[in-house]
């Protein structure tokens, strides 16, 4: 693991946030920890207020006050980066961490050219002229697969369809050659024809250019081709990590078994699909000891009692009494 | 048709039309000498819903399959064609109801529930008394799987997935024996949708309900229905019944679709990509609409729009490559010959 964690373009170890409030203190991410390395894929799935985004804006130090990162570390390459003032995060959002978000249109400024916008981004952060910030801008445009990049860089948005519009919005977070890029939902907003160019996209990219990419989706289907590795988070905890093959179609943790088993499938037409009674407990009434117990079918004594820690089995790791070698 | 022609069809929709007229306001039109500009949201579709059954339209956005949906119960009015129903169980037109998208917008915040699903019992005067109305409310809530004391809270308070619920039961208030569901699951996360979806067919066997189905999700579809029409750009190109869709789809359209739809149990990360986008509505291409996009595309498809086809198996396909051949050979071979004619 020390190995790994050396090598790694991200490491996140033990993350917490907290949100303090008037009716006490949420804790939003609860003991997080995980690392890609270069080229790597790592997926981050789990329902809606499962804390997925949360973990990206906290890495990336965009965390919405009064939200705080209350313990942990985020190291990117050999430096910590969790506790950095405003200012020097600025310089390393962009040139080190890009971001590709849910929305295209909302990512764009409506005003600028997509190319105006590029080359800004690129001056901010690379020390280059305007003659060749514009050449990489084109470039930067033919990578992600825009047809004459000469002639578009001069569009605005708006003269751009969904999918192209997000291709402009992974050029812009490519343009200073970040080491991650940290892709928020990227494909939901858009067709599914339009989502597997895009998906193959950003695979071909982080290959290539050995990004790391942090992708965060609910969309399993778009885990199964994209990612290398996957997350599973749920309630503000990690409670599954491990090679995609591994945690979509052997799935350790009760919950991951039960998400796996709730989708429809393509292949089979089942009579009843599998579904997990009840829904996430809200942040701030997460029950004692592990979080998913009170839906889970295997819960025992030890489950209400006791928190469950990330067990390392193989090559993933989850957090269960059941895998834990103990009894429930 | 072959395996539903047992059943009356619920509902038959004929030549259905809707054009939404778009041009700038008149002043504009005349000073910059532009012409009227219209987008042809549905053009020419024809279908039937078996009585009990479930129809699934499904295709990308912006290919019309919400304007069908809006049409289907009244919210817009057709440009031209017809809309039939047919005679209920009880004899009477039988009644539609509507299950929208977005559960957070389509419940108003300042309502309890109780007077949510109750307002269609008030409106219709379904019930004559206060203490009759609440009983059905009770009755609904139990129905759909929640409890009768949340009728006294507000929509605020329950999960998406609950939420949900709520407008199912709304829409079963009126006892309708069609319903119409436009995205129900799609902004709900994958364990809350496999929950709605087992109490949508449980209610559809319960009730007898007959579904028009409208989704972007194939796995949701198969899932659901016994047919599947696809949509392209406000037309119809392939229906057929559901195992057959998915074992062999004809169009080129509906082939690009089930090839690009990521599967969890089998990956193609490294697939052909069909290039391309959906082209704006505004301009339809001439011809067969999807010929842009069509690997298999002739010159005579950007000339003739093709016509909707019956095969021997029932499925129905407007291509000219499957219209070429004796029905029931499959595009892939009808491109084939093509290829070695010229």
């Amino acid at each position: 693991m020390l190995e790994a964690a050396a090598q790694a373009v991200v490491d996140v170890r033990n993350l917490k946030v907290e949100f303090p409030g008037r009716h006490g203190t949420v804790t939003a991410l609860s003991d997080i920890s995980l690392s890609i390395r270069p080229g790597e894929i790592l997926g981050v799935v789990g329902e809606s207020g499962a804390g997925k985004s949360m973990t990206g804006l906290a890495i990336q130090g965009l965390l919405e006050r009064p939200g705080r990162i209350a313990g942990g570390e985020v190291w990117l390459g050999q430096k910590r980066i969790d506790a950095l003032d405003d200012r020097e995060m600025e310089r390393i959002r962009g040139r080190e961490i890009g971001a590709i978000f849910q929305d295209p249109l909302t990512s764009l400024n409506p005003l600028f050219t997509v190319g105006a916008q590029l080359v800004e981004t690129i001056r901010q952060h690379l020390p280059l002229g305007k003659a060749e910030a514009r050449a990489r801008a084109v470039q930067l445009l033919r990578d992600v697969g825009i047809p004459s990049p000469e002639e578009r860089v001069n569009n605005y948005p708006h003269q751009f369809s969904g999918g192209m519009r997000q291709r402009v919005v992974i050029a812009l977070a490519l343009a200073a050659s970040p080491k991650l890029i940290i892709a928020d939902e990227p494909t939901t907003a858009l067709d599914v024809s339009i989502q597997a160019q895009i998906i193959s996209l950003l695979r071909r990219l982080c290959k290539e250019k050995q990004t790391a990419v942090m992708l965060v989706t609910h969309d399993m289907g778009v885990i199964a081709e994209a990612a290398d590795r996957v997350a599973v988070l749920y309630a503000g905890r990690l409670i599954e990590i491990g090679p995609v093959e591994q945690v979509l179609h052997a799935p350790r943790h009760p919950y991951t078994k039960g998400l796996m088993a709730s989708i429809p499938s393509l292949g089979a037409r089942v009579e009843k699909l599998n579904q997990i009674d009840g829904s996430m407990p809200r942040l701030d009434a997460i029950p004692p000891g592990c979080a998913f117990n009170p839906r889970c079918a295997f819960a025992g004594p030890r489950c209400r009692r006791e928190r469950p820690e990330l067990v390392t089995i193989g090559d993933g790791a989850n957090a269960c009494w059941l895998n834990a070698g103990g009894t429930a | 048709m072959t395996t539903n022609s047992r059943k009356s069809p619920a509902l038959s929709v004929k030549g259905l039309v809707k054009t939404f007229e778009v041009s700038a306001p008149w002043l504009n039109r005349v000073i910059e000498r532009k012409s009227r500009q219209f987008v042809h949201a549905v053009n020419d579709i024809d279908f039937t819903v078996p009585a009990g059954g479930c129809l699934s339209i499904v295709g990308e956005s912006g290919c019309g399959k919400s304007t069908v949906a809006r049409l289907i119960t009244g919210l817009h009015r057709p440009s031209a064609g017809e809309i039939r129903f047919a005679p209920g169980q009880k004899g009477a037109t039988l009644s539609a109801q509507m299950i929208f998208q977005d559960p957070y917008a389509s419940l108003n915040p300042r309502w309890r529930v109780k007077n949510i699903i109750a307002e269609p019992l008030r409106e219709l005067k379904l019930r004559d008394t206060a203490e009759a109305i609440m009983a059905r409310v009770e009755e609904l809530l139990l129905t759909v799987g929640l409890s009768a004391s949340d009728g006294e809270k507000f929509p605020h308070e329950f999960s998406g997935g609950q939420r949900q619920r709520i407008s199912i039961a709304r829409a079963l208030a009126s006892e309708p024996e069609f319903l119409v569901c436009d995205e129900p699951t799609s902004a709900l996360d994958v364990s809350v949708q496999a929950q709605v979806l087992n109490l949508m067919r449980r209610l559809q066997d319960e009730l007898g309900l007959t579904y028009l189905f409208i989704s972007h999700d194939m796995s949701v579809v198969r899932h659901m229905s016994d047919r599947i029409a696809v949509m392209y750009l406000g037309r119809i190109v392939e229906e057929g019944d559901t195992e057959e869709l998915f074992a062999r789809p004809r169009h080129p359209y509906t082939q690009l679709l089930l090839q690009t739809i990521p599967d969890i149990n089998a990956p193609k990360r490294d697939r052909e990509l069909a290039g391309g986008e959906v082209p704006s509505p505004l301009k339809l291409p001439s011809g067969c609409p999807f010929h842009p996009r069509c690997p298999m595309a002739t010159a005579r498809c950007s000339v003739d729009v093709p016509e909707v086809r019956m095969l021997t198996n029932g499925t129905r396909v407007a291509c000219h490559l499957v219209e070429d051949e004796a029905a029931g050979s499959d595009v892939v071979a009808s491109y084939a010959s093509a290829a070695r004619r010229s």
